[in-house]
C-alpha cells in the first residue's frame, strides 16, 4: 500500500499555467485502463508531444526540459479543476511526484490527491511567485516540505510559509492510513445509523 | 465551525423558523458521526457508477476480499466510453470493449443493477438518474463523475467523487467529507428572448470565474430559477462544478414533484404522500445564513458563448473578446495562451466566426426539451453545407421519445445526424472526436484544451445558439432569427 509522508526535500518542476484542468493532466482517451498503474507516461500528454507523437517532444514544455526534475510539482492557481478523474492524481504520482504546490486547488482533485498520498500544499500567491522566481534563477533550487510542522521552505533563501491541512488527513498521511480502513472500522455504527434513519 | 462573514436577509423561499439552509437540512440528516477536528462521516443514499471510474474500485474491493455493502443503492450504466453508432454490434475498440465488459462482470458479481448498452434505460448517468425517478429531494447522491452536481436540481446533495471514494461508498456506503461553505445565487426577473438556462449558468460562471465557487455548496434561488422547468434546472446545477462548487442545489417545489411523480422508481401510493410531506420541508429558512450571496438580474443576460479554454471565459454573443488591457496582469499569460489555442484575437468580435462542427449532447443539454428546442428552431431549415452536426440524445428513453414525437425526421431533414446515447464528443473518449484545429459549437460543459479531441476548439453555448450556428455555419445571435 501507499507509504506515509513526512519530510520531502527535492528540486522543483515549475508549471507556470493557471487553471490546469484534469483533461490536460490526463486526457480522456487514456482513461480506458482498468488498473491504477502506468498513467504517468501520459501525464500532460498533449502539452508534452507534438501531434501525440512520442518521438516529437515539445521543447518548450517544462517536463521535456532536462534542467528541471524532482518530486515537487509547482503550478499556478486553480490546479486540478474539471473532471473528477482520479487518474489525474495517479498520473502525477506515477510520474514520480509526491507533492503538488499551488495557490489554489480544485476540491475534488485535492481529495483525490490526498487519497493517493500525493500531498497538495496550498501556499500564498506571493510565496508561489517566490518559488517560481527561485527556480528561474537556479533550476537546482530545492524546497523542503515538513508535513508534521506544516511548513514549506525554500532551502536557498530560507523563506518559509506554514500551510493548512485538515488534522485528520494529516494524521492519515503521517501514518499511512487511508479512509477506507477508518470507515470499515466503524461499520457497526453505520449499520446502526441506517436502522435509525429508516425508523 | 462555519465562517459567516456575510449575512444577508434576502428571502426568496417560504418563511420558516430555525435558520437552516436547504443544504444543512439534508447534510445534518446524513451525518453518521463527526471526527473531532476532522471531516464528517456522511451517509450516501444513492451511488451511480459507470465503466470508466469504477473498475479500479472493484479491484480494491476484490483485493480486500469483500463484497459491495449495499448493492441495491447502486445503479450502473455504460456511457462515457461507448460508441454512438451501431450500438447493437460488439464495441470495436479493444480497450473500450474491455472496460464495458469489466463493468458487466463486476455488476453481476456484486449484484448491482446495470443498464448497459442495448438496455432501454441506458444513457448518460446524469440523464438516467432523474428520468428513472432515482434522484429525489433530500437524498445524498454521488458518482465518480464531476457533473453529479446535476442531481442537485431536485434538492439533493449530489457531488462527484474520485475512484478511491467510489471504493469507500462501495465498502461502507459512507464518505469522509468536510462541510463546505454555503453560497446562494439569486436570479430574478424575466429572461430575454432567445435566452435559456444554459445562458444563465454560462453568465454566472463568467461573472465569478471557473474557481469562484470552490469550497462552496451553491443554492440557486430567485424567481427566474423558480420559473424554470426541471430539465432547465438540471442544466444549471450540472455546470455548478464549472465554477468549482462542491455541489449545486435548488429547493424542490411543485415543478419538482410533478416531474418525479409516476417515474419508474418514484415512491408509490402511501409512500408518495409520506415523501411529499417530507420534501415540502426542504427549503432554506428565511433566516438561514449564507457565507456568500450573489444577486443577478435576469434581464442582463444575453445568449452566451465561450471564447477561451475554461468555462469562465464566456461573453454575450454580441460582445467582443476582452482586449489585453481589460485583463488582469497576472492572468495575461493564461489568457494569451488560451486565445492562441483557440486561434482567436483579443478584442475581436465572436459573432460571425466560422464553425465546422455542431455537437448537441452531453449531460448538460441532451434531454428531450433540448431536442425539442433544436427541432422547433430548425424545422424547415437546412444546415450550412460545410458543417457537420451531431445530435446525441442523453438516453435511450430520450431517443425513443424524440422518435415518437417525430423530432428525428425534422432533424434529419435539416441534415443533422441523430446518433445513439452516450457521452460522445463531450469528452472525446470514444471515436466521436472533433479533428485538430476545427471549431465546434457545443452544448456540453467544458471547453478545455483537447477536451473534444487533441487540439479541437470548443465554443460552449445553448442548444438554441448551437442550432442557429448549424444553419448559418457561423457563431450567430439567435435573437436575430426569432420573430
Ligand atoms: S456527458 Fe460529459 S460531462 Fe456528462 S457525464 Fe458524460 S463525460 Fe461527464
Amino acid at each position: 500500500m501507499s507509504k506515509a509522508i513526512n519530510i520531502i526535500t527535492s528540486t522543483i518542476v515549475p508549471l507556470h499555467n493557471e487553471n490546469v484542468d484534469t483533461d490536460q493532466i490526463i486526457p480522456a482517451r487514456f482513461l480506458k485502463a482498468t488498473s491504477r498503474d502506468g498513467f504517468g507516461k501520459n501525464l500532460f500528454r498533449d502539452w508534452r508531444y507534438e501531434n501525440d507523437d512520442e518521438t516529437k517532444p515539445k521543447k518548450d514544455f517544462v517536463l521535456n526540459n532536462p534542467i528541471y526534475s524532482g518530486k515537487i510539482l509547482v503550478a499556478g492557481k486553480n490546479f486540478g479543476c474539471g473532471s473528477s478523474r482520479e487518474h489525474a492524481a495517479w498520473a502525477i504520482k506515477d510520474a514520480g511526484f509526491d507533492v503538488v504546490v499551488s495557490s489554489f486547488f480544485a476540491d475534488i482533485f485535492k481529495n483525490n490527491a490526498l487519497n493517493n498520498f500525493l500531498l497538495p500544499v496550498v501556499v500564498s500567491d506571493e510565496f508561489l511567485q517566490k518559488i517560481f522566481a527561485a527556480v528561474e534563477k537556479d533550476s537546482a533550487a530545492q524546497l523542503e516540505i515538513n508535513l508534521k510542522e506544516q511548513s514549506i521552505k525554500l532551502l536557498a533563501g530560507g523563506e518559509q510559509e506554514i500551510f493548512e491541512i485538515n488534522h485528520y488527513k494529516k494524521t492519515c498521511l503521517l501514518n499511512g492510513y487511508d479512509d477506507i480502513d477508518y470507515l470499515l472500522s466503524i461499520k457497526d455504527k453505520i449499520e446502526a445509523f441506517e436502522i435509525s434513519m429508516n425508523s | 465551525m462555519m465562517d459567516t462573514t456575510k449575512h444577508s436577509n434576502y428571502n426568496s423561499t417560504p418563511s420558516g423558523a430555525g435558520g437552516h439552509s436547504l443544504f444543512e437540512k439534508i447534510w445534518d440528516k446524513h451525518i453518521v458521526q463527526t471526527i473531532e477536528d476532522g471531516p464528517s462521516v456522511l451517509y450516501i443514499d444513492k451511488h451511480l457508477i459507470h465503466e470508466v471510474t469504477s473498475p479500479q474500485a472493484f479491484t480494491g474491493l476484490n483485493k480486500r476480499g469483500i463484497k459491495v455493502f449495499r448493492p441495491k443503492q447502486i445503479v450502473a450504466t455504460a456511457d462515457h466510453n461507448v460508441p454512438t453508432l451501431n450500438q447493437h454490434l460488439p464495441i470495436k475498440e479493444a480497450l473500450s470493449r474491455l472496460q464495458v465488459e469489466a463493468l458487466i462482470k463486476n455488476c453481476a458479481e456484486h449484484g448491482i443493477e446495470l443498464y448497459g448498452l442495448g438496455h432501454p434505460y441506458q444513457g448518460i448517468v446524469h440523464v438516467i438518474g432523474p428520468e428513472l425517478g432515482i434522484t429525489q429531494p433530500g437524498l445524498t447522491v454521488v458518482c465518480g463523475d464531476s457533473h453529479t452536481s446535476t442531481h442537485g436540481a431536485f434538492g439533493a446533495i449530489a457531488f462527484g467523487i474520485g475512484t478511491s471514494e467510489v471504493e469507500m461508498v462501495m465498502t461502507t456506503q459512507c464518505l469522509l467529507q468536510s462541510k463546505p461553505k454555503l453560497m446562494r445565487i439569486n436570479v430574478d426577473g424575466e429572461l430575454n428572448k432567445g435566452v435559456v438556462s444554459k445562458d444563465i449558468i454560462l453568465y454566472i460562471i463568467s461573472l465569478i470565474s471557473a474557481s469562484g465557487a470552490t469550497g462552496y455548496a451553491v443554492e440557486f434561488a430567485g424567481s427566474t430559477i423558480r420559473n424554470l422547468s426541471m430539465e432547465a434546472r438540471m442544466t444549471i446545477c450540472n455546470m455548478s462544478i464549472e465554477m468549482g462548487a462542491r455541489c449545486g442545489l435548488i429547493a424542490p417545489d411543485e415543478t419538482t414533484f410533478n416531474y418525479i411523480k409516476g417515474r419508474k422508481f418514484a415512491p408509490q401510493a402511501d409512500e408518495w404522500n409520506k415523501k411529499l410531506t417530507e420534501w415540502k420541508t426542504l427549503f432554506s429558512d428565511a433566516d438561514a445564513i449564507f457565507d456568500k450571496e450573489i444577486f443577478i438580474d435576469a434581464a442582463a443576460i444575453e445568449p452566451m458563448i465561450t471564447y477561451g479554454t475554461n468555462p469562465g471565459m464566456g461573453i454575450g454573443v454580441s460582445k467582443h473578446i476582452p482586449s489585453l488591457n481589460e485583463i488582469d496582469a497576472k492572468e495575461k499569460n493564461s489568457f494569451e495562451k488560451s486565445l492562441h489555442y483557440m486561434g482567436l484575437q483579443a478584442g475581436e468580435h465572436i459573432k460571425g466566426k466560422k464553425i465546422d462542427y455542431v455537437f448537441i449532447g452531453s449531460c448538460t443539454n441532451s434531454r428531450i426539451e433540448d431536442l425539442r428546442m433544436v427541432a422547433s428552431f430548425v424545422k424547415g431549415k437546412k444546415k450550412a453545407n460545410d458543417v457537420e452536426v451531431w445530435i446525441v440524445p442523453g438516453s435511450k428513453q430520450v431517443e425513443a421519445q424524440a422518435k415518437q414525437e417525430g423530432l428525428d425526421k425534422i432533424l434529419e431533414a435539416a441534415g443533422f445526424m441523430l446518433r445513439q446515447p452516450g457521452c460522445s464528443a463531450c469528452l472525446g473518449m470514444n471515436e466521436d472526436k472533433i479533428p485538430a484545429g476545427k471549431y465546434c459549437i457545443s452544448t456540453s460543459n467544458r471547453n478545455f484544451e483537447g477536451r473534444q479531441g487533441p487540439n479541437a476548439r470548443t465554443f460552449l453555448a445553448s442548444p438554441l445558439s448551437a442550432a442557429v450556428a448549424a444553419i448559418t455555419g457561423k457563431v450567430s445571435d439567435v435573437r436575430e432569427f426569432l420573430n
